[in-house]
């Protein structure tokens, strides 16, 4: 992880004493709530359903063991013993009390953390693929330039009141596991010929209301360059963006009001006025960032043959991830057990897994958009052991890529937003499918669920898409297929899921997934042909049919029920 | 009665000064006033609500691109805890919205001691001087 210099901590501890002070003064009754609002927002301070909801940034997912210890003391000493973490690699509580948010964030701030632009209409905390520094398909460290981009969007004054939430991530391997085409902004790391490092600039991507593939508005951006461009792009965004309609201001929306060329053609041009600016990278910051960062001491080692067979090889099949450094490997701690909402842990999970990261993985650990965990650093003569202990804690559950791995935002038992509950049915889906030779059997598959249209399950780029929708007051789930984020580097690429037909009642759900499943194993070319791949050659049509005309399907009249 | 900040300190309403006041919207291109710099007295940029953001990209611009050097101010939903910001970006003086007290709004111009990013304020990023 980037380890902070006094000026890293004193622009955080400053921003506590300035938090503390406005809610102070909010608490006093001398900042009115509409004021108050935007501000603790970019603080990642929500009032709503049952208590405030706290946002905590984890940068581009990386955790030292500390700051997990100092997450679970949070849960434990503020909040109800547990912690949630989200698809924006960010971990919530849902309990706090507003008069002790300032003294969490000093708590925070005393192991280098905060929950700075964790919401609001600014640039939110940048994600990144899983896997920087570690993969053997990768072309730049990602955390680096998370990190240069981290430092430049923190308290940006330009940008602070934007139309709208900015999301940028950040991809440094060839495969996409960063999702850079349903971003605001998506930058995907790429060589020219002579081997200068660059990144290729997407924008306007996004999931929501209204899901937007995002389109590539310069194919190569040379790395000294990325401030500038960046900074182009926000401004064009926040003189032009649409402020008249909260549906209608993400940059997806400017950028196809405008076509994506015409807004490209405004970028450059805007561009062209900064560019060799004072924002213009230098090679001394990129190795200052680069050098302040922790590296794992590897030893000399030798790959070994890892076993295939019984429950070790299965969870190692599945869970554990090739590492470019020789006798080492990324092992993936789903947080995906049956029966437990989806990227929920307890405080005692977390003390257990930080002595796990310190004993096995150089102290360090990373948050997925899956909301699972990775140790990348792990020696692969010490997987079994690990193996052992992840079982005990429950972190062991070998379905990594499997439908079972479901993202599902909190939904409607936490969410004031929620049309829908989603981790009951997540749970139900689970069990369902609880039989694992046959989960293997079905093969890679993302199973995504929504409370609502914000998206946060991101259930529009699962491969089968779940979203809670309102009829007359009752909870109904909308399901999608097809819809993919657009990580392999083969087969299907970024796509939106297209809704099969009408509603479904909540204890339908699962019902209907095993139909989807039906379908797919009946035409699927061979094992190396995913659903989602299936899905595109077949077209949703011989789902359907699954679905709706099947004899016990619960929606047989179709037509006249309204999707 | 709303105090005036200008660079810093609290000062007492303006007397008429020789030179136009020019005014922008949030939607006004600060283009199609960049003739009419020189020789202005001021240049007000309102902001009838202090989350539209579009007054901070205009102010960077009127400094930057137009090279004005003159007063700049902002006035409408000024608050104390949007005015360094406001600072950075340009802005030398201020009309505070009523109900906020003078000093406090002058203590936020401290709030915070450094920054990462390039500004009006200082043109150096953070990275150029570390
Ligand atoms: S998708 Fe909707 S219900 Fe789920 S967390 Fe987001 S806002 Fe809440």
């Amino acid at each position: 992880m980037y380890l902070y210099d006094p000026i890293d901590q004193r622009i955080v501890d400053e921003r506590v004493a300035q938090f503390r002070d406005q809610t102070r003064r909010y608490l006093a009754g001398k900042l009115p709530e509409a004021d108050f609002l935007p501000l603790r927002l970019q603080n990642g301070l929500y009032l709503q359903r049952h208590a405030p909801m706290l946002r905590v940034a984890i940068p581009y997912g990386v955790l030292s063991a500390q700051q997990l210890r100092m997450l679970a003391h949070i849960a434990r000493r503020y909040d109800r013993g547990y912690g949630h973490f989200s698809t924006r690699q960010n971990m919530q509580f849902n309990w706090p009390k507003l008069e002790e948010v300032p003294d969490i964030l000093a708590d925070l701030a005393s192991v280098q953390m905060h929950a700075i632009q964790t919401s609001g209409n600014c640039i939110r905390n940048i994600t990144s693929d899983h896997f920087g520094g570690v993969a053997r398909d990768e072309i730049v460290d990602s955390f680096t330039w998370c990190e240069i981009l981290r430092q430049w969007s923190t308290f940006h004054p330009e940008f602070a009141y934007l139309p709208r939430k900015f999301k940028i991530a950040v991809n440094g391997a060839q495969a996409d596991r960063a999702a850079t085409f349903l971003h605001d902004i998506g930058l995907h790391a790429r060589c020219d010929a002579a081997g200068q490092v660059g990144f290729r600039v997407i924008v306007g991507g996004g999931m929501g209301r209204t899901p937007i593939i995002g389109h590539v508005i310069r194919e190569f951006l040379p790395w000294p360059h990325l401030l500038t461009y960046v900074e182009a792009i926000l401004r064009v965004y926040n003189r032009f963006g649409r402020r008249d309609n909260k549906y209608k201001a993400r940059i997806k929306i400017l950028v196809k009001a405008r076509g994506p060329e015409l807004f490209r053609d405004e970028v450059e041009a805007e561009w062209a006025q900064i560019r060799d600016g004072a924002s213009t990278l230098t090679d001394a910051e990129v190795r200052r960032v680069a050098g302040r960062f922790t590296r794992p001491e590897y030893q000399p080692l030798e790959d070994l043959r890892l076993p295939q067979d019984g429950p070790f090889g299965a969870w190692q099949k599945r869970n554990v991830f090739a590492h470019r450094q020789p006798g080492y490997a990324a092992v993936t701690l789903s947080l995906k057990k049956t029966g437990v909402p989806p990227g929920d842990v307890t405080e005692a999970q977390m003390d257990a897994i930080a002595a796990l990261a310190e004993r096995y993985n150089f102290g360090e650990l990373r948050v997925t958009h899956e909301q699972n965990l990775v140790f990348a650093d792990v020696r692969q003569d010490r997987l079994e052991a690990l193996w052992q202990q992840l079982r005990q804690l429950g972190l062991a559950t070998p379905n990594i890529g499997l439908l079972t791995n479901i993202i599902a935002c909190p939904g409607g038992d936490f969410c004031s937003l929620a049309n829908a509950k989603s981790i009951p049915v997540a749970e139900a889906i689970q069990r369902l499918f609880d039989d694992l030779d046959y989960l293997h059997d079905i093969g890679e598959l993302d199973l995504n669920i929504s409370g609502c249209i914000n998206s946060c399950g991101h259930h529009h780029v699962g491969h089968i898409g779940v979203l809670g929708v309102d009829k007359q007051g009752e909870e109904w789930y909308q399901i999608t297929i097809g819809g993919n984020q657009g990580m392999s580097p083969l087969g299907t690429p970024a796509a939106v899921g297209r809704v099969i037909g009408p509603s479904f009642a909540q204890h339908e759900v699962p019902w209907v997934v095993e139909r989807l499943i039906e379908v797919y194993l009946r035409h699927r070319e061979s094992d190396a042909e995913r659903f989602v791949d299936c899905a595109h050659r077949l077209g949703i049509e011989p789902f359907k049919q699954n679905v709706y005309g099947h004899p016990d399907s619960p929606r047989k009249d179709r037509e006249s029920v309204a999707a | 009665m709303a105090t005036l900040i200008r660079r810093g300190k609290i000062a007492s309403p303006s007397q008429p000064e020789a030179g136009a006041v020019l005014r922008l919207e949030p939607q006004d291109d600060p283009a199609g006033i960049a003739a009419r710099l020189e020789g202005a007295a001021r240049v007000e940029v309102n902001f009838p609500n202090f989350t539209d953001g579009r007054g901070f990209s205009n102010a960077r611009l009127l400094r930057e691109r137009y090279g004005y050097r003159g007063e700049l101010r902002a006035v409408g939903d000024v608050q104390r805890d949007q005015i360094l910001f406001l600072q950075r970006c340009g802005f030398d003086a201020f009309v505070l919205r009523d109900d906020q007290d003078a000093g406090e709004s002058l203590a936020a111009l401290a709030d915070f001691s450094e920054a990462y990013q390039a500004s009006v304020e200082r043109p150096q990023p953070l990275f150029r001087r570390r």
